[in-house]
């Protein structure tokens, strides 16, 4: 930043002192006065092609790895899902509790969140945190932050989503961890965790009839697939993240796992973005559960690659 | 004053709306973008004042979107893009390469009323329920749940787009075919290279905007799921599809206007242009990488990384090209005998904004830079230093250059200054505060917004009044001179291309005979029709360096 800022000064800086320069010092002298007629430079043409060069390879450089580490989340998150919709954000913490433009997370600790939308194209934007994310409709896109400081931050929407788009933001509060936990703990009541919220949905829609867990069934067990890695039937090997999972309900055969025939329905409109998040959030909780010698399709389990 | 002229060749309405003269067509879109951006202006002044106060008292929450949107619409593609091609293109480059008219002159009449056309529709969408979308047309937004007129605007949008092809068409067959004997492509004035570039883009990109438009209108009208994930579309493959045109768009809008510059220099400076093929080049490469510049518009949508990475990188690439014309202008000032008049004050303030809003520009091509400064008013500021003040500078400057040669009358010198000046502290003062609005986190298209924001935006409105101030004189004293200004003579400054060496306002056919060209570009030391001191003159100082 401050190196771009350097640069950029500098050359408004040196153009502009050129030009005020000349402009005094080869002002017209007389009425039919002429100028030396000059018509180039080959050494000058090339040394302000290099050089601007090797500064924005520079500046390209540095915004690389900035970005590439926000695009990859660090291990062991605390996961928080965020649904936007015209004209609100819905936060839900792990432990299922909701919050409508607000969002309370610990300091000091990774934070990742999964982003959806209902609607329209919104973006989750903290400029405290210097980050924002499209939040896309039939996508799941994530970010992630680590806030340093305990307090209350501005959050907007700045892609523009309609009537009340300006209206559409709220607050961060970043806590002490312990007085993170105690604001955790003091639930209201109606807040179901989204792991037993997916649990009765995976039951309800009958996923559980054919995902059995012991790897018998018509479907592959879905024990132990979530951020492992799955082998495909054309041979191609697929990461298990949110967005995996997101699709494979959706729209199943766009991915089918080795050795299981396309026969599953699909849930595209049949589901809100709660719902889909709620049985990504159960089928994440089987992570620790034993994966069986006939799973078929996970070739390497989380965190043993 | 020639006794006949093109304006008084032929008189009566018909002659106006059936003419196939250059010329006169140039006149026509004259008067049709200076209404469309006197519009675009009144949706702006608007916007400015609403947000006076965090609140915003003056319109409701729809209005402003409206206004803003609608301010977007009139801008880009009824004011900006047509602006300088379409107006001075049309007007001068038969005249620059020494040609009668245009290769295909009724299709640039049939160019302008497709224009209208186009324009009516959109005028129509404005006036019966608005636009709401953003000039951008984000779908799922436009195409499923805006309530505003968007259909009558797309296919007004689609309409013009066949207007910008057939003046692209019309531009390179007519400098390929129909440049005079001598006139070889290295003698062309750097203007006419700079129409070239432009017209590749809109013949390239043109079609891909006017397809896409036109999905989202049927997905909006039938249903037919193209972008809406609900029908199993992809909102993201509009903003590929949308940027695709819109962003070499930008180069449709600067590259003419850099042309301009590249002319009124060397005039005012009284010496060849520094570089002439690098700066000939330079445009073509724009032309050329812009195409490959566009997914820098969606580092945050959740494109792939590598495809942030490469973009990011094209980014950079396609800024060399723009420094070296920088380079290059300043260069020619060097040992030159420099005027104070007034397209000169426009092309140095060119410079010096153009060049603000290029190194933005670095800024936010920079990957880590721009998860902060995306869609904020920070995008706000570059875009619309390069877009106003440089391609409305450059537009602005090049009608003041040209002035006594379309109307045979000098505009107001002091007058003209006073403007120009009046432009620049405007416009630095409207736009240069909200660099510092987007760096602090206010988004765009914001109506309302927290009250820690409000100096920088009263700032702006202060300096959006002395803009509009800036804008209203030259329309006031430009009509004026039409009438009242003193005659300008063939060549007032005196420049060296074509378009000066007949008279003011020229002959219908340009010139009394195929002109023949044997001197090479911006060249005075070889020039006695030009009235000025030779190289053996003793005002001037020796002339080393030379080559």
């Amino acid at each position: 930043m401050t190196f771009l800022i350097l640069v950029s000064v500098g050359f408004s800086f040196l153009i502009t002192a050129a030009i005020v320069i000349f402009f005094f010092k080869f002002h017209r002298k007389s009425k039919d006065e002429i100028g030396v007629a000059i018509h180039g430079d080959m050494r000058l043409e090339t040394m302000w092609i290099v050089i601007p060069g090797f500064l924005a390879l520079i500046m390209f450089g540095w915004g690389a790895v900035v970005y590439v580490d926000y695009r990859h989340a660090p291990q062991d998150t605390l996961d928080l899902y965020v649904i936007g919709k015209q004209w609100m954000w819905k936060v839900q913490q792990p432990n299922g509790r909701r919050e409508i433009n607000e969002m309370h997370i610990p300091v000091d600790r990774d934070v990742k969140l999964v982003l959806a939308s209902e609607d329209v194209i919104h973006d989750f934007f903290v400029p405290a945190f210097r980050v924002k994310m499209d939040v896309v409709p039939g996508h799941y896109n994530t970010m992630w932050f680590r806030p340093t400081k305990a307090g209350r931050y501005h959050f907007f929407c700045s892609q523009y989503c309609g009537t009340n788009h300006a209206v559409m933001g709220g607050w961060v509060t970043v806590m002490e961890p312990s007085d993170y936990a105690a604001w955790l703990s003091g639930s209201t009541g109606e807040n179901e965790n989204p792991v037993v919220a997916g649990e009765k949905l995976f039951a309800e829609k009958a996923c559980s009839t054919c995902h059995l867990s012991n790897g018998t069934g018509r479907a592959p067990s879905l024990n132990g697939v979530y951020g492992g890695t799955v082998r495909l039937a054309d041979g191609s090997t697929v990461t298990a993240d949110d967005a995996y999972i997101r699709e494979s309900i959706l729209d199943p055969p766009a991915k089918i796992v080795a050795g299981y025939q396309p026969v599953m329905p699909a849930f595209q409109g049949q589901l809100t973005e709660e719902q889909i998040m709620s049985l990504t959030a159960y089928i994440k909780s089987l992570q620790s559960q034993p994966v069986p010698a006939t799973g078929a399709g996970v070739i390497s389990a989380p965190g043993k690659k | 004053m020639p006794k006949e002229h093109y304006l008084n060749a032929t008189y009566g309405l018909r002659s106006w709306l059936l003419t196939t003269d250059h010329k006169r067509i140039a006149l026509l879109y004259l008067a049709s973008v200076t209404f469309f951006f006197f519009i675009g202006g009144i949706f702006a002044t608007m916007i400015r004042i609403h947000l006076l106060t965090p609140t915003g008292y003056l319109v409701t929450p729809e209005t402003y979107n409206k206004l803003f949107t609608m301010h977007g619409v009139a801008m880009i593609f009824f004011f900006l893009i047509p602006s300088i091609p379409a107006v001075l293109g049309n007007f001068l480059v038969p005249m620059m390469i020494g040609a009668k008219d245009l290769a295909f002159p009724k299709i640039n009449l049939l160019s302008w009323y497709i224009y209208l056309v186009g324009g009516s529709f959109v005028l129509y969408s404005f006036a019966t329920g608005g636009l709401d979308t953003g000039w951008t047309f984000y779908t799922p937004l436009s195409s499923v749940y805006s309530n505003s007129a968007v259909t009558p605007a797309v296919i007004g949008i689609f309409i013009n787009g066949f207007s910008s092809i057939l003046t692209g068409l019309n531009f390179v067959v007519t400098i390929h075919t129909m440049r005079a004997p001598g006139m070889t492509w290295f003698r062309l004035p750097l203007f006419v290279w700079a129409q070239y570039a432009t017209s590749i883009i809109f013949i390239l990109g043109t079609p891909v905007i006017a397809i896409t438009l036109l999905l989202a209108g049927l997905e909006r009208m039938f249903h037919l799921g193209f972008f809406n994930p609900a029908l199993g579309g992809d909102p993201i493959l509009f903003q590929h599809l949308f940027w695709f045109y819109s962003h070499p768009a930008v180069y449709i809008m600067i590259l003419p206007a850099m042309g301009v510059i590249s002319e009124i220099i060397p005039t005012f400076a009284r010496k060849p242009i520094f570089g002439y093929t690098f700066i000939a080049a330079s445009s073509i490469a724009i032309a050329v990488i812009g195409f490959f510049v566009w997914a820098h518009h969606m580092f945050l949508t959740g494109e792939s990384t590598y495809a942030a990475l490469a973009f990011s990188l094209l980014s950079y690439l396609v800024a060399i090209p723009s420094a070296v014309k920088v380079f290059n202008w300043t260069s020619t000032l060097y040992k030159g005998s420099i005027s104070y008049d007034t397209p000169m004050l426009y092309a140095l303030g060119f410079i010096g904004l153009f060049l603000i809003g290029g190194l933005t520009g670095l800024f936010l091509a920079c990957l880590g830079l721009d998860i902060h400064i995306h869609d904020t008013y920070f995008v706000v500021a570059h875009f619309h230093y390069i877009m106003v003040g440089g391609a409305v500078m450059g537009y602005v400057g090049g009608l003041h250059f040209w002035w006594p040669k379309i109307t045979g009358k000098l505009y107001p010198e002091f007058l003209a200054r006073l403007a120009a000046v009046t432009l620049f502290v405007g416009f630095n003062l409207t736009f240069f505060p909200q660099f510092i609005l987007g760096y602090l986190g206010m988004p765009r298209r914001y109506h309302d917004y927290p009250p820690e924001f409000q100096v920088l935006n009263v700032m702006s409105t202060a300096g959006a009044s002395i803009l509009a101030l800036g804008y209203l004189l030259p329309m006031l004293y430009l009509t004026w001179s039409m009438r009242y200004g003193k005659v300008a003579g063939p060549n007032p400054w005196p420049a060296t291309g074509l378009e000066w060496r007949t008279p003011s306002p020229p002959p219908t056919e340009n010139f009394d005979e195929t002109p023949v060209v044997d001197w090479e570009p911006y060249d005075y030391k070889n020039r006695p029709d030009l009235g000025l001191a030779t190289p053996a003159g003793p005002t001037l100082a020796p002339a080393h360096g030379d080559d």
